[in-house]
């Protein structure tokens, strides 16, 4: 019975990893369901298109090429290495070594060699992102939003990827050593290892008992790790492997500069406008609608979408007008808050059995302030600017409206020209009935 | 140059005339002192092009669209529930503007609440207008001028219309050429979402001023704008750098008025 004691233990851990990584993918999904209904299943062939292109192709990503490319390669390695993956299970399940070896025959070996050849090429990218993040100078790094966790998030990402690979590459080499100097071990002669075969010498003087030793350590750490990994996702920007495929899919695919209109004001208006509209008609049986913006409860679930979705990269502030001229707006960090915010909700739900007790805190001003709202210049550059289709300026819109709509909190500036559009149709003092006053001047 | 006649849709409508298009001129383009040029200069161009055209006159309100970026949204539909009164009620269907933030509101935003209509900005009505050969310009005066475009944000991120412009600038012979954030990446002027009428929060520099600046590096004779409020930003900028001597910040309405005259 011992023998199948690894076995067991290999099934728990999987089996745990699954559950707790569930958990999290529940409290996501319940998180992001507090948001308001949003409408964005139509078009279905356009938004798969659209995830196909900007999520799976990374077409969004080449914008900056140097980058660009380095993090497509990741993005292959993790996707190919991820076939391997599939390998380790069942060989950890079923207590066996290279499971898959004489099924595939030198296709097998053809793809151990493959997934080498991307270890080694995601080693190489993940330490030129580590000395782009920690000592190039990089603006987008750099700002106010990204000290503290953010930085070590980003790092501990690239850690746990750099130490993934060599270990992979380490349990290859030892296999190879084995099946060349340990035939006691009965390893199977199978695989290619273009890259671990320069390892080999480094076991040589090594018992055959170390050298197994070090494969299994290295097998086993190898898919710890990955368990791990897979859970750290939930606190960390990385979320971003999965959710981008849904959040492209259900990224805007109308022009950027149509922005919503609010259905529940359209009913006022219409009825303000409409001197023979029954006041009490429309209003009676439907609740009052909030207007805009305060917290996460008043976006919709998009929004909240966008914000788990973010990975902190910072194309979008290295783009915004604003923060390129020093103001205090970041569109990164409206999207962070707002996550934060979220995440913040979210305890206090599992604490409350489900519900939300007031802590007296919104995501306005307690994490967004006015100032950072009112220097938007809706350019859309930040809309733009994210690969994976993640809208900043949906959620400053919706703010501005909560604060001009709900509390009458607008610059005295704008009041002055939202005032002369009421009462002139423009927004400068001028009459309406001299609209047509050029036409003198021709 | 003969008098051109501006007529609303009420005056040719009582006379049982229904123009080709409405020319919407827009609040800035009726009362700002730089932009009344650009509108005289696209009516021009229309009357050139024997394009009939009427415009609203009083009866065009703001579309709303400052007071919808500033978060009254109250206040946009108000506006364009109104326009949208009279623009069905003169059965109009085509527009042109020479407003990206009209254009942007008018295309995009009117449709839900029950306005459809072909809506077209100046630069694309310009260029359907000289493809068409209802409009000739000659390269004159232009002719191997420098000229730098800035991409107004509502148009071009906002509706992706990048090569209008463009096409229409080509059609002056001039050494057109590109700042180093264009198209896609234009950076904005900083009029946009209701900047116009407020004073920026506190940084360390005017948006205007940096854009004035990338234009500047590629050492232009002209900038051209598509748009009255880009246009208003990129002259402060221009005189805040002390070049306005030097160089002009013109409307692509200006420019090909300018060469449609030579």
């Amino acid at each position: 019975m011992f023998y199948l004691i690894p076995n067991i233990i290999f099934t728990v851990l999987v089996i745990t990893a699954l559950y707790i990584f569930s958990n999290n993918v529940k409290k996501i999904y319940r998180n992001i369901n507090l948001g308001i209904r949003i409408d964005r299943n139509d078009n279905k062939k356009v938004r798969l298109i659209q995830m196909l292109r900007i999520a799976f192709g990374q077409s969004k990503m080449i914008d900056k090429p140097i980058v660009g490319i380095l993090h497509i390669v990741v993005y292959v390695g993790f996707l190919v290495i991820n076939i391997e993956l599939l390998e380790i299970i069942v060989d950890g399940v079923l207590g066996t070594h290279r499971v898959f070896a004489p099924y595939l025959g030198s296709f097998y070996n053809f793809l151990i060699g493959f997934f080498e050849i991307f270890a080694l090429l995601v080693i190489i990218s993940v330490v030129i992102f580590w000395i782009r993040r920690n000592l190039i100078n990089i603006k987008r790094f750099l700002s106010a939003e990204m000290k503290g966790w953010p930085k070590n998030d980003g790092n501990i990402i690239l850690y746990v990827e750099i130490i993934l690979m060599f270990l992979f590459l380490t349990m290859n080499g030892a296999d190879l050593w084995i099946q060349q100097n340990a035939p006691e071990l009965n390893y199977i002669k199978a695989g290619s290892f273009p890259v671990s075969q320069f390892m080999t010498p480094l076991f040589d003087g090594l018992s055959s008992n170390v050298v197994f030793l070090i494969e299994r350590i290295s097998w086993w750490l190898h898919i710890i790790g990955i368990l791990c990994f897979l859970n750290y996702l939930y606190y960390s920007k990385h979320l971003h492997i999965l959710l981008a495929f849904p959040n492209t899919y259900f990224a805007n695919i109308e022009a950027k500069g149509k922005f919503s209109n609010l259905k529940s004001v359209t009913n006022e208006v219409k009825m303000m406008l409409d001197p023979s509209a029954d006041p009490f008609a429309a209003s009676s049986n439907q609740e009052i609608a909030k207007f805009g913006a305060s917290d996460v409860f008043d976006l919709n679930k998009i929004q909240l979408l966008n914000a788990y979705t973010c990975t902190e990269c910072g194309r979008c502030t290295s783009e915004c007008p604003a923060n390129l001229t020093g103001k205090k707006l970041s569109p990164r960090k409206i999207m962070m808050d707002t996550r934060d915010r979220l995440e913040i909700v979210g305890k206090n739900l599992d604490k409350n059995n489900g519900e939300f007790i007031s802590d007296g805190k919104e995501l306005l001003n307690d994490h967004i302030t006015k100032e950072e709202l009112w220097a938007c210049t809706s350019c859309n550059a930040c809309v733009e600017a994210c690969p994976i289709g993640i809208d900043p300026l949906s959620i400053i819109m919706d703010m501005r409206r909560y604060l001009v709509m709900e509390k009458s909190d607008a610059p005295m500036e704008l009041n002055n020209m939202m005032s002369n559009i009421e009462n002139n149709g423009a927004p400068w003092p001028f009459n309406q009935m001299d609209k047509l006053n050029w036409k003198n001047e021709l | 140059m003969s008098k051109i006649e501006i007529n609303t849709f009420s005056d040719l409508v009582s006379k049982g005339i229904t123009p080709e298009i409405l020319f919407w001129v827009g609040c800035a383009g009726s009362f700002d002192d730089r932009a009344k040029k650009i509108t005289k200069s696209f009516a021009n161009i229309l009357n050139q092009a024997n394009v009939s055209f009427a415009v609203l006159g009083s009866e065009e309100g703001c579309t709303g669209d400052p007071a919808k970026r500033a978060g009254n949204e109250f206040l946009f539909q108000m506006q364009a529930l109104t326009n949208i009164e009279v623009l069905n009620g003169y059965n109009i269907k085509k527009i042109v503007t020479t407003c990206p933030h009209c254009f942007n509101t008018l295309k995009n935003e009117y449709p839900e609440l029950g306005g459809n209509y072909d809506v077209m900005h100046h630069t694309q009505f310009i260029k359907s207008l000289l493809s068409e050969g209802r409009l000739t310009v000659q390269g004159g005066a232009f002719k191997g001028k420098r000229i730098t475009f800035h991409d107004p944000c509502y148009l071009g991120r906002a509706n992706k219309i990048y090569e209008a412009p463009r096409k229409v600038l080509e059609k002056l012979d001039v050494e057109l050429s590109e700042m180093k954030s264009c198209k896609q990446k234009g950076l904005c002027c900083g009029a946009g979402g209701a900047q116009m009428f407020k004073d920026a929060e506190k940084g360390n520099m005017e948006i205007n001023i940096k854009r004035t600046e990338e234009a500047l590096e590629t050492k232009p004779d002209i900038i051209a704008a598509g748009c009255p409020f880009c246009n208003t930003m990129l002259s402060d900028g221009i005189k805040n750098k002390k070049k306005e001597e030097d160089i002009k910040v013109l409307d692509i309405a200006e420019l090909i008025n300018q060469a449609s005259n030579s």
